[in-house]
């Protein structure tokens, strides 16, 4: 029998507003534990939630940009359960009326493209963030976290490996950069993602017993975390031993690298959800839509397109420019800073990806500012310096935040360019070498490149290659006459 | 004229004429609950220092001759569900025993702002569940008329203390009918505004879509007047009304009532209303048609549903607000646990009181899974039918007229043991929770037991000026509002 594997994801990501979804706190990550607290996020008797409108607009812009339906009347909801990081012991949800349902992402495949559908998205609050102390019997609670605005984004079962996974996890968080709905840093925890998987027949349609997977951190783990339960579920059904699936939470021990019983159907929470009464329906305003989605800024897709058109780079440079917003950023601010488009594609491409193996810029940065490199690629275009002398100067750069003119004074690597110059130590050069013109007179035109190697020794390198030759080539002309 | 008997416009009378002080005013109020609160247990706790510092700073105010607010120098009494920022805001529960907030509810700031002078904070039912002040977790309030009665919840702390002339002015909370019953039990003006017309936030919440904070007072003019000072929207409170609202009572009370259509439902004078009250309202209504007011009796059907639809939704919102206090972060915490869960159970199994855990346990039963449809979806579908049978109503008529209670004050302990009959006391007030429209109690007169009797009228959404207008005709027609409890020092 041939199986296939079902999969359907849960991702939350945690909205660029610059405070929370109910309270004027900031959302700031890695302040000091209960910093960026209040009454309100922190549940205090009497408080009242007040939505913010930032939030709707980033939700309506994720919702387009996810090609979902934007639901002009949406509603908040209560999810009731006991947990110390959820300081209401409710979290404000929303339920049967999320802001956007029914959208897709193309994601590529290889040579090919495969829709995914989104089934919802809803708004939520975050919940703090518990601390467990190593060698003391007691927990710690951080709600900096409680009241950070999130959406969930729910698809389909429509993915049938864990590769598919990872490639459409990848596409939809470049899209919702690009949309600047999030920054989408797993690491931090602004991008999180439950998993659920089942297998089944190849040629049914139904839809087995499933588990959810969590606790997935990096694209990574979500491929290991996939992979493993495809296995353990792919053998059970192998040896008929399916009725072994039980419908469970199970949490990803990436340690251990394997997936560990959370709770199972039964242990799972009555949530009793129902409608928040502190807030009223949300009310989008055909203007409000407008506004919003105009707003969008550019996706992946539209900015290839034009960077193709606009600056004439190679498809396959601008497929890795746009695989990375930061990338493609840094790019288009190089361009800005004067450089020549294919020449900073090229430097780009291949120097600085090479560099960027073992840098995250998503988190650090890129190593080289814009303006540098854009100077850098210019002292090579005008002959300053040698191409060779460029990517030393490109290494030192990522090493040092000096400039590149400070780099080509430091180690001497400007290039003898001028002309008069280089014709008086050529002459001077060929003086002392009248051997080396005999033998051209000769017929030993190899006697070139031995005097181009001299004159570049008196020049200690700096000499332009080219105008060296140029002039070598004229003067033995002469000699010959 | 005796502080007990004075009404917030005698008290800013005499400071006009500068017949006394702010000072002298507070003090002899707080003198007075000093001496008699003991036999009434209206306060759970009072604020004495901070309230004469305020005095003094208002009558600094008020001598430089400042530009002061609407309630200045007036001391008022603030129900315990009410957010004062450093003062004790306990619910009248052990959970909330030693809770101080850090800020204020919109309301006190706003009261505040007028010049108002919180001199202490009123018992209450448990969360403001109950109908009697006796679910309290510290003491049970004693009906000011009768104090082998009971004074009516759950704001019963605050009629008690305005009716037994501890302060011209208090505040309640009205889920259910917790500002109107004990307003009707103490023969005080308590009202009940549009749901909106007040910010709730600093209120801890009960049933979040029912609840609205009100006045007691005296008379009507001092509620209308107290009205003016609190209402309005609230940047904190998006549940709050944003729409244009009557900023001005007082001056219009005045008008005349000829040609005012007044609704009687039938089924609001049905079996089990007691028929001293009932006779009270005979005698009310002729009053009102007298005075040039049409009368006509109209059925308002759905009411028979209405009490178990507020049980339901007013318990599953209770349910869910009630999380929050498990332990974790402030208010009680059990000395014996291990690990969270016992925790969370042991701290709400000690602090919330018996009372408290039956609503919790009816609304998590109302909301689970199974069960959703068959109650809290029923309910909800009942409240939208409750709405428009008052919109209906209110096509035809401006008010609607009927008793507060169906019952006279009861003897303390009576019904503690019979919720469902502790329940039916709550029957005429109810439905206008679940419909958010205004509703005002005004004394009418006395059983032969000399127990206060109480009036209600229901008006539409934010019609709260007719109401009132309404209200003081038939209250200076009828004249008692000048009788006054005796009180006995203990």
């Amino acid at each position: 029998m041939v199986f296939e594997t079902i999969i359907g994801l849960e991702i939350h990501v945690e909205l660029a507003t610059k405070s929370k979804i109910f309270c004027s706190c900031p959302t700031t990550f890695g302040s000091s534990p209960n910093e960026n607290t209040c009454p309100v996020c922190t549940g205090m008797p009497g408080t009242l939630p007040v939505l913010n409108e930032e939030v709707v607009t980033l939700a309506v812009k994720a919702g387009t940009a996810l090609s979902c339906e934007i639901n002009r009347i949406n509603k908040f909801d209560r999810k009731n359960y006991f947990y110390p990081d959820l300081p209401k012991a409710y979290q404000i949800s929303q339920f049967d009326l999320p802001i956007c349902s029914k959208g897709y992402v193309d994601v590529a495949l290889g040579e090919k493209s495969k829709r995914i559908n989104i089934t919802r998205i809803h708004l939520e609050e975050d919940a703090g963030k518990l601390i467990h102390l190593e060698d003391e019997p007691i927990s710690l609670v951080d709600y900096n976290r409680t009241g950070v605005p999130l959406i969930e984004i729910v698809t389909e079962p429509d993915l049938r490996s864990p590769e598919e996974a990872v490639a459409f996890l990848k596409t939809l968080k470049s899209i919702l950069q690009y949309a600047e709905i999030s920054d989408c840093k797993m690491e931090q925890g602004s991008l999180r993602c439950d998993a659920n998987i089942s297998i089944r027949e190849i040629g049914t349609e139904v839809l087995n017993t499933r588990v959810e997977i969590k606790n997935l951190n990096s694209f990574k783990e979500v491929l290991k975390a996939l992979e493993k339960e495809e296995k353990r579920q792919r053998e059970l059904y192998q040896y008929k031993e399916e009725y072994k699936i039980q419908q469970e939470t199970r949490k990803w021990d990436a340690a251990k690298g394997k997936t560990i019983p959370m709770r199972s159907k039964e242990e799972s929470h009555d949530y009793r959800y129902f409608p928040e009464p502190d807030l009223k329906p949300v009310l989008i305003e055909e203007d409000f839509l407008k506004r919003a989605i105009e707003n969008i800024p550019e996706l992946p897709e539209e900015r290839k397109r034009r960077i193709i058109q606009q600056h004439g780079v190679k498809e396959m440079q601008v497929d890795i420019l746009i695989g990375q917003k930061e990338l493609a950023d840094y790019f288009e601010e190089v361009l800005s800073c004067g450089a020549n488009p294919i020449e900073a594609a090229n430097w780009i491409t291949v120097d600085l990806l090479r560099v960027l193996k073992d840098i995250d810029i998503s988190e650090e940065g890129v190593p080289i500012k814009a303006n540098y490199l854009a100077k850098l690629i210019e002292l090579v275009q005008t002959g300053k310096i040698s191409r060779t002398a460029g990517k030393e100067i490109f290494d030192e750069m990522v090493r040092t935040d000096k400039s590149p003119e400070a780099l080509v004074e430091e180690k001497g690597l400007s290039q003898i360019s001028n002309t008069s110059e280089l014709e008086k130590i050529a002459a001077e050069v060929l003086s002392q070498n009248l051997q080396a013109i005999e033998d051209y007179k000769n017929g030993k035109p190899q006697a070139i490149g031995y005097i181009m190697g001299q004159t570049m020794k008196a020049t200690k390198g700096k000499a332009n290659p080219q105008i060296v030759k140029e002039i070598i080539e004229e003067k033995l002309k002469k000699v010959q006459i | 004229m005796k502080v007990e008997a004075m009404r917030i416009q005698d008290i800013q009378k005499g400071y006009k004429e500068k017949n006394f002080s702010a000072i002298e005013i507070t003090k002899d109020y707080l003198d007075r609950a000093r001496k008699f609160d003991g036999s009434i247990k209206a306060f759970i706790s009072l604020n004495e220092d901070a309230a004469l510092r305020d005095a003094e700073a208002i009558d600094a105010r008020m001598l430089k001759g400042e530009e002061v607010g609407l309630l200045a120098g007036i001391p008022i009494a603030i129900k315990d569900n009410i957010c004062t920022r450093g003062m004790k805001t306990t619910c009248a529960s052990k959970m909330l025993e030693d809770f101080v907030p850090p800020y204020d509810a919109t309301v006190v700031k706003k009261l505040k702002e007028a010049g108002a002078i919180i001199i202490g904070k009123t018992n209450m039912d448990e969360f403001a569940m109950g109908s009697s002040t006796e679910n309290s977790a510290f003491t049970a309030t004693k009906n000011p008329w009768d104090t082998t009665k009971v004074p009516g919840g759950s704001s019963g702390g605050s009629a008690a203390a305005v009716a037994a002339g501890f302060a011209p002015l208090a505040f309640g909370s009205d889920t259910g009918g917790s500002i109107r019953q004990p307003a009707s039990f103490c023969g005080l003006v308590g009202l009940k505004p549009t749901y909106g017309l007040v910010s709730r936030y600093g209120l801890i919440a009960f049933g979040s879509s029912l609840d609205q904070i009100g006045p007691f007072t005296r008379t009507v003019e001092d509620c209308a007047l107290s009205l003016q000072a609190i209402q309005g929207q609230d940047s904190m409170d998006t549940t709050s009304y944003k729409g244009k609202i009557e900023g001005q009572y007082v001056s219009e009370l005045q008008e005349d009532i000829k040609g005012l259509r007044i609704g009687i439902p039938k089924e609001f004078f049905q079996a089990g209303l007691n028929p001293e009250i009932a006779k009270a309202m005979k005698d009310s209504m002729e009053v009102l048609e007298k005075m040039g007011a049409i009368l006509e009796e109209f059925s308002l059907p759905i009411m028979d549903s209405a009490l178990s639809a507020y049980y339901i939704i007013s318990s599953a919102e209770a349910s869910s607000n009630l999380a929050r206090y498990d332990g974790v972060r402030y208010g009680y915490r059990s000395n014996s646990f291990e690990g969270i869960n016992e925790l969370i159970v042991n701290s709400r199994t000690e602090a919330f009181g018996k009372e408290v855990k039956r609503r919790i346990m009816m609304g998590t039963y109302v909301l689970s899974s199974g069960y959703y449809d068959a109650y809290y979806k029923k309910a909800m579908l009942l409240r939208s039918k409750i709405k428009d049978s008052f919109a209906n109503a209110f096509e035809s008529y401006d008010i609607i007229l009927s008793p507060t209670s169906p019952i006279l004050p009861f003897n303390i302990g009576e019904k503690l043991e019979d919720p469902l009959q502790m329940y039916l006391a709550d029957i005429y007030t109810v439905s206008i929770n679940i419909a958010g429209v205004p509703a005002i109690s005004i004394p009418c007169g006395f059983s032969r037991s000399k127990l206060p009797i109480g009036l209600q009228f229901i008006g539409n959404h934010f019609s709260e000026k007719q109401l009132l207008k309404a209200a003081y005709s038939l209250e200076q027609q009828l004249g008692i509002h000048q009788v006054m409890p005796v009180l006995k020092e203990v």
